[in-house]
């Protein structure tokens, strides 16, 4: 964990204190409605469905057991019991009062915690790899440089009413697990010939409305010119971002539209001007931040052989991570048990994740962006006793990778702006797959639900991609296939775009068509190791579309007969 | 009538323009097309239309950094106590509140944060140069 200093934490009890002004002049009636909108969302705070909506900020995902204990506690007194972890690395509270939310607020400073900028149009929370600082193939740890960007980013003055929302992504490995590929900046760590380390800059990617991947406008950024260029890049969006239309204002559209080498000279253009300022960085920020997270003080320890042991062995395969530091393993704790909405963690379970924290991997753990928990740092001579707690908690499944791993958003049963539900497409998915030989049969395979256009299932990168539309006020859903978030696991087909296989289903009809898709990649797979997102590649969609809509001469037919009611 | 705030206080009766032109720039406007006539002026408008459009901020910012302007720099429109911390911190040093706002709400608004993490015009060297060594 970084551990804030005074000044940090004067910071957030100082924006407690705003936030709390605020509340109280909107309901004095001294804010309007839509003005309290623009600042209610910079703190994280949305009215929903049914009722507020609390997005608490969990810096790039790293969360200790203490802070953990406090959410348990918050979802207890102010909340029905339960919170979900978003793709953003984030937790959402669903049942929050509005007046209680200052209070709420007020609680999350007393452990190093906010909701700020978690919402509005403005700098998002820094996302990155869950692995960040374990993993073997790390070039940097990037929650370094993802805390040097909150403080930069945090009530940035020039930055605070953009255009639109804006999320940068770091990744400080060889493998992309931050999907730095589609966000409003990715950054992903690289070394020059020199050894020297710096960024290659990625501008406007983004899922949402309009899915792009970004477009590379630095191949190496020295890490002392991270923020001045982050300025420029801002600076010339700020101005010039599309403000007319909330759907065309993201930094993508205006890559877009100026053409991401026009783009680049401008940036480059206002930089000229930044470079060497003030605001480059100093190697002495970098210690200090570096010295102020916490740091797990590994024993002297050798890899561990497992022999077979049923259910133990299926959960270390699909669970158990590599780490860089011997006799030590990263494991995740599925929040994907068939049944429960995905992401969803109810108060007692925090509790208990909080007591494994500091059982099995010094007291600190991470939110992946695929809305599970990891536990960095264990040790693996206890992995099968964390094995056993984790099931009876209900939190080893042993399906990460695997088709039951479902990203979904909150869906129609709590957003305002959804189209569709996610939650019971996610568990009739779950349901028909629940089998776990005929999973690991499958193998891997990314399986992404979107309730509308918006995107936060992430479902353009799933391998399979659904997205809830609405059709004359009902609810149907459209299927992609062939997206992709990255390199995550292993080389391979790079971050794309899925591509619409047809017309949109019932959502009874979703557990066949994804049936289809599935005996369509079985059929076609060379072997095991060809995984679906290979074998689309090769094969493209033709031989999908055609298991679920009939061939080509059958699809024409249909087209020319009346559309039945 | 809206409130003129300068240099954190209310002025009550607003002068008269002094001497020197009055510009007055729009979000879509570029500062650099009126760098040459900053020397001369009284003082600069920057509009601000519209409660959540933020491009005045950029353009105060490069007005004091990077065409030197140091003389009064005056947000208008639509501005709130809301605006004004990080208004003073791009270097704006008047402000007209927008009709309705709190007199004192406002005046409070530039003490919500003790502290920004950024090199601003306010304070150029940013926090982490002024930290020290852990």
């Amino acid at each position: 964990m970084y551990l804030y200093d005074e000044i940090d934490q004067r910071m957030v009890d100082e924006r407690v204190a705003q936030f709390r002004g605020q509340t109280r002049r909107f309901l004095e009636g001294k804010l309007s409605e839509e003005e309290f909108r623009a600042l209610r969302l910079r703190n994280g705070l949305y009215i929903q469905r049914y009722a507020p909506m609390l997005r608490i900020a969990i810096p790039y995902g790293l969360l200790s057991s203490r802070q953990l204990r406090k959410f348990a506690d918050i979802t207890r007194r102010y909340d029905r019991g339960y919170g979900h972890f978003s793709t953003r690395q984030n937790l959402q509270l669903n049942w929050p009062k509005l007046q209680e939310v200052p209070d709420i607020l007020a609680e999350l400073a007393s452990v190093q915690m906010h909701a700020i900028q978690t919402s509005g149009n403005c700098v998002r929370n820094t996302t990155t790899d869950h692995f960040a600082g374990v993993a073997a193939d790390e070039i940097v740890d990037s929650f370094v440089w993802c805390e040097l960007i909150r403080q930069w980013s945090t009530f940035n003055p020039e930055f605070t009413f953009l255009p639109r929302k804006f999320k940068i992504a770091v990744n400080g490995a060889v493998h992309d697990r931050a999907a730095v590929a589609v966000h409003d900046i990715g950054l992903h760590a690289v070394k020059n010939e020199q050894g020297e380390v710096g960024f290659k800059v990625l501008v406007g990617g983004g899922l949402g409305r309009t899915p792009m991947i970004g477009a590379e406008i630095r191949s190496f950024l020295p890490w002392r010119h991270l923020l001045t260029y982050l300025d420029a890049i801002l600076r010339v969006y700020n101005r010039y971002g599309r403000r007319d239309n909330i759907h065309k204002a993201r930094i993508k559209i205006l890559v877009k539209e100026r053409g991401a080498e026009k783009f680049r000279q401008e940036v480059e253009a206002e930089w000229a001007h930044l470079k060497d300022g003030p605001a480059t960085v100093i190697e002495e920020e970098v210690k200090r931040i570096a010295s102020r997270f916490t740091r797990p003080k590994y024993e002297k320890l050798r890899d561990i052989e497992f022999p077979y042991a049923v259910g133990f062995s299926e959960w270390k395969k699909r669970n158990v991570h590599k780490h860089k530091v011997p006799g030590y393993a990263a494991v995740t704790l599925s929040l994907k048990k068939t049944g429960v909405p995905p992401g969803d963690v109810t108060s007692d379970q925090m509790d208990a994740i909080a007591d494994l924290a500091e059982r099995y991997s010094f007291g600190e753990l991470r939110v992946s962006h695929e809305q599970n928990l990891i536990l960095a740092d264990v040790r693996q001579a206890d992995l099968e006793a964390l094995w056993k707690q984790a099931r009876a908690l209900g939190l080893a499944t042993p399906n990460i990778g695997l088709i039951t791993n479902i990203i979904a958003c909150p869906g129609g049963d709590f957003c305002a702006l959804a189209n569709a539900k996610s939650i019971p497409v996610a568990q009739a998915l779950q349901e028909r797959f629940d089998d776990l030989d005929y999973q690991h049969d499958i193998g891997e395979i990314d399986l992404n639900i979107s309730g509308c256009m918006n995107a936060c299932g992430h479902h353009h990168v799933g391998h399979i991609g659904i997205l809830g539309v609405d059709k004359n006020g009902e609810e149907w859903y459209q299927i992609e296939v062939g997206g992709n978030q990255g390199n995550t696991h292993r080389s391979g087909p790079g971050a794309g775009l899925g591509k619409v296989l047809g017309p949109s289903f019932a959502r009874a009809e979703v557990p066949d068509v994804v049936e289809k898709l599935i005996q369509t990649y079985i059929e076609n797979r060379d072997s095991e190791a060809e995984r679906f997102i290979e074998v689309v590649h090769r094969i493209g969609i033709e031989p999908f579309k055609t298991a679920v809509y009939g061939n080509a001469d059958q699809r024409a037919a249909r087209r020319r007969e009346p559309a039945v009611a | 009538m809206a409130t003129l705030i300068k240099e954190r206080r209310v002025v009550a009766n607003p002068p008269s323009p002094d001497a020197g032109e009055v510009i007055r720039l729009e979000p879509a406007d570029d500062p650099a097309s009126v760098a040459d006539r900053l020397a001369g002026a009284a003082r600069v408008e920057v509009n601000f239309p519209k409660f959540g459009d933020g491009r005045g901020f950029s353009i105060a910012r490069l007005l004091r950094e990077r065409y030197g302007y140091k003389g009064e720099l005056r947000a208008v429109g639509q501005v709130a106590r809301d605006h004004l911390y990080y208004m003073e911190q791009c270097g704006f040093d008047a402000y007209l509140l927008r009709d309705g706002e709190d007199v004192a709400e406002a005046l409070a608004a530039f003490d919500d944060y003790s502290e920004a993490y950024q090199s601003t015009v306010a304070q150029p060297i940013p926090l982490f140069r002024r930290r020290g060594t852990p």
